[in-house]
């Protein structure tokens, strides 16, 4: 099976063709081959994870072009990392593909979203199975595309199509810095394989400060793909897509992309101590930051999506301090308990047509199954114990810790208790309570929706027993199985810890429940005491704003300057030849009166002063 | 028989020259303008056929020439006569001014 890995990308990418050519005539049907083509993709991606537990790693590469003495190879690769991505990947985006079955039933571009979700999986696929850094950043830009289309997919919706600017545009300024990295490393090592990068460093070929160059370079890229501050404003954004569309590229995938290149790319970030500390201060600040910003928002999916931009800085801080297993594992786990969380709220959104949390409430006994689902999700996040978020979130602060970021580790801590809050509160202002909406037939969503989260709410609960510091730590060992670089597969760690993280969530979960449940706190306890730092956090740190003011007005400034240039002074230019040359035909335009004497009158004296010149020079003009 | 020199046949062919050049671009009258374009096509005949008596290698292919020039002369004006007719017929004037209808 391994040897045929590259299939697995091609099914999306057919059902992506099919449904670009015949979507219009298929109408809703296209569900089915949409469906049926990533089921194909899954299943052959399960068999080729089965495989690869028995087999070493499988590459194959054949030469796409020949530049001089360079020759540039297109490939893949099936390794531990790359086989648990795909299987990850294709799950999600089959279980996105029937979810949406129900999610979009009546609207009139079906067809086409299917068509993008197959583009989308298809490059996701094909980025997880590169063997270089090259394709790995064609299939980076086309994942982009196809989260731009999909965020743009209600393009009639001015939000939708600012959303969908704002995040290519973001995502394109850390791409500049990976381009950059990736030129940087293709000088130094005359090569872009991967295995022949990590050679070089494991050999000292590259200076230590290039190493730090260049995988802080890289680590940029991962930065805008993967939302962290400063470029993690476009995520939040992003939730102008459909909710399917959130579950799959803004929870799940694309944007785990950006830790998935970190991973890949792990060697050469464990050679620069600077890189990797950049890499832990900048996921623990954005741990704790979009933590913070979650406590403050009212849009059910901007709190998932700043909880995502907050656990996506906990998988960093986890490869930053040499937690490589704790990464990868936080990774896997966040794709199930997000997607869960996404998919759940879009059949709340779907049951009650708003987004607004105030509007919600007393929703536990109308939607029997989301809400347990829900709950599940919110209990996996927030790191209860015997959840699968407990074990990978305890996994990243024990890593914190034995590699010695104490103030990071605590700052996790701290993102911890928030996360445990904001999560609950979310889960008690639309569950629990009275209803404070209007909508009236509140009903469950069909079994094409529930389905694919009760799968998600399963992995939910069980995909953290194949690392646990009690049954053994499986996955971890698989992981860095035949490699130093990778680090260990389980890292010591105080017993205490574990205690604290359960402590922290389970303190968490208590405020929110007396503050949005049981309501012996007022709500306005905090915001009333201390107005000023709330309307900070509510307004996202004016982030968005201090961009705004500074970078995009400047950037319009300029334009509008260049813009002055090209219309008046190139453009003046240009429209001055044209107009005179215009004039002065339409000037000697005139001679041509109609009047036969005159022409003649014209020609004969021309022929006189032709005689007199001639007369005068003999022929000969001096 | 040669006592009228070659300069006065050219000076006779000029001046009926500029008198039909004269009339061509001056008058007013198409028929006229016809007329004068004869006159320079006669001073053309004058000068060949003194050519072909005192020019330097004497024969008589002047003269041949100028029957040419008579005879395509003929049909010129009867070309140009039926054309001004025509135009007479639709727009009522042998008026040249008038006739200005190709122009920019």
């Amino acid at each position: 099976m391994m040897e045929n890995a590259w299939f697995i990308p091609l099914f999306p990418l057919i059902s992506f063709l099919i449904l670009l050519v015949f979507g219009k005539r298929l109408k809703e049907s296209s569900a089915y081959i949409g469906m049926a083509l990533t089921f194909i993709a899954f299943v052959y991606s399960l068999l080729v994870l089965v495989e690869r537990f028995g087999n070493p790693t499988f590459k194959q590469e054949g030469t796409w072009l020949t530049i001089g003495e360079f020759n540039l190879t297109a490939g893949f690769e099936v390794n531990q990392l790359n086989a648990l991505m795909l299987v990850i990947v294709s799950l999600v985006s089959f279980l996105v593909h029937m979810y949406s079955k129900g999610y979009m039933h009546g609207d009139e571009r079906f067809p086409v979203f299917y068509a993008y979700l197959g583009l989308f999986t298809f490059a996701m696929l094909g980025l997880v199975i590169s063997p270089n850094l090259l394709q790995t950043y064609i299939f980076w830009e086309l994942v982009g595309v196809g989260s731009f289309l999909l965020i743009g997919f209600y393009f009639y919706k001015e939000e939708a199509r600012a959303a969908a600017k704002k995040a290519f545009i973001m995502t394109r300024i850390g791409d500049v810095g990976l381009l950059i990295g990736m030129i940087l490393l293709f000088w130094q090592v005359e090569s872009i394989e991967y295995d022949e990068i990590f050679a070089a460093v494991e050999a000292g070929a590259i200076s230590p400060g290039m190493i730090t160059l260049t995988a802080i370079l890289i680590f940029v890229g991962a930065i805008g793909k993967s939302g962290q501050f400063p470029l993690h404003t476009w995520l939040p954004d992003a939730m102008e897509g459909p909710t399917p569309v959130s579950a799959l590229i803004h929870a799940a995938t694309m944007v785990a992309a950006g830790v998935y290149l970190v991973a890949a790319t792990f060697p050469l970030f464990a050679a620069s101590e600077a890189a990797m500390l950049t890499v832990a201060i900048v996921g623990g600040v954005t741990a704790i930051f979009a933590a913070s910003i979650g406590l403050a928002q009212t849009d059910i999916k901007r709190v998932l999506a700043y909880s995502t931009v907050s656990q996506l800085g906990y998988m960093m801080l986890a490869l930053g301090s040499a937690g490589y297993v704790a990464g990868v594992f936080h990774l896997m786990t966040h794709a199930f308990f997000k997607a869960l969380l996404f998919l759940a709220a879009g059949s709340v959104i779907h049951a009650v047509h708003t987004q607004n949390i105030e509007e919600m409430g007393g929703l536990w006994k109308k939607l029997r199954l989301t809400g347990p689902l829900f709950l599940i999700g919110t209990l996996a996040i927030s790191g209860v114990p015997l959840f699968s978020g407990f074990f990978s979130k305890d996994e990243i602060l024990i890593a914190a810790w034995a590699h010695g970021n104490y103030v990071l580790f605590w700052l996790a801590v701290i993102a911890a208790f928030f996360t445990a809050f904001y999560m609950f509160r979310l889960f008690f202002m639309v569950f629990s309570g009275e209803s404070r909406g209007e909508s009236k037939n509140v009903h469950e969503s069909p079994s094409v929706m529930t389905i694919p989260m009760i799968v998600l709410g399963v992995l939910a609960v069980v995909a953290g027993y194949v690392n646990t510091p009690w049954f053994g730590t499986f996955l971890g060992d698989w992981l860095t199985e035949g490699t130093e670089a990778l680090g260990h597969g389980h890292i010591e760690g105080p017993a205490w810890i574990m205690l604290v993280a359960t402590v922290v969530s389970l303190l968490g979960i208590l405020l929110a429940y007396l503050m949005y449940s049981k309501r012996s706190i007022a709500r306005d306890w905090f915001s009333s005491r201390f107005p000023f730092v709330y309307s900070i956090v509510s307004n996202k740190y004016y982030i968005d704003e201090f961009y705004q003011v500074s970078i995009v007005y400047a950037t319009k400034g300029i334009s509008l300057f260049l813009k002055f240039i090209d219309d008046f002074i190139v453009g003046g230019i240009v429209n001055a030849v044209g107009s005179g040359t215009k004039g002065f035909g339409k000037t000697i335009a005139k001679l041509q009166n109609g009047q036969v004497q005159l022409y003649s009158s014209v020609a004969f004296v021309g022929l006189a002063i032709l005689i007199v010149i001639l007369a005068l020079t003999g022929g000969y003009l001096r | 028989m040669s006592s009228v020199p070659l300069s006065a046949y050219l000076t006779l062919a000029l001046i009926l020259f500029c008198i039909g050049l004269y009339g061509a671009l001056s008058k007013r009258n198409t028929i006229i303008v016809l007329i004068s374009i004869e006159l320079m096509l006669n001073a053309v005949n004058i000068n060949l056929v003194a050519f072909s008596r005192f020019g330097v290698s004497a024969n008589i292919t002047g003269q041949i020439f100028a029957l040419f020039v008579v005879a395509i002369a003929a049909a010129e004006v009867a070309v140009g006569i039926a054309i001004l007719i025509s135009l007479y017929r639709n727009k009522r004037t042998v008026n040249i001014d008038e006739m200005d209808s190709m122009k920019h």
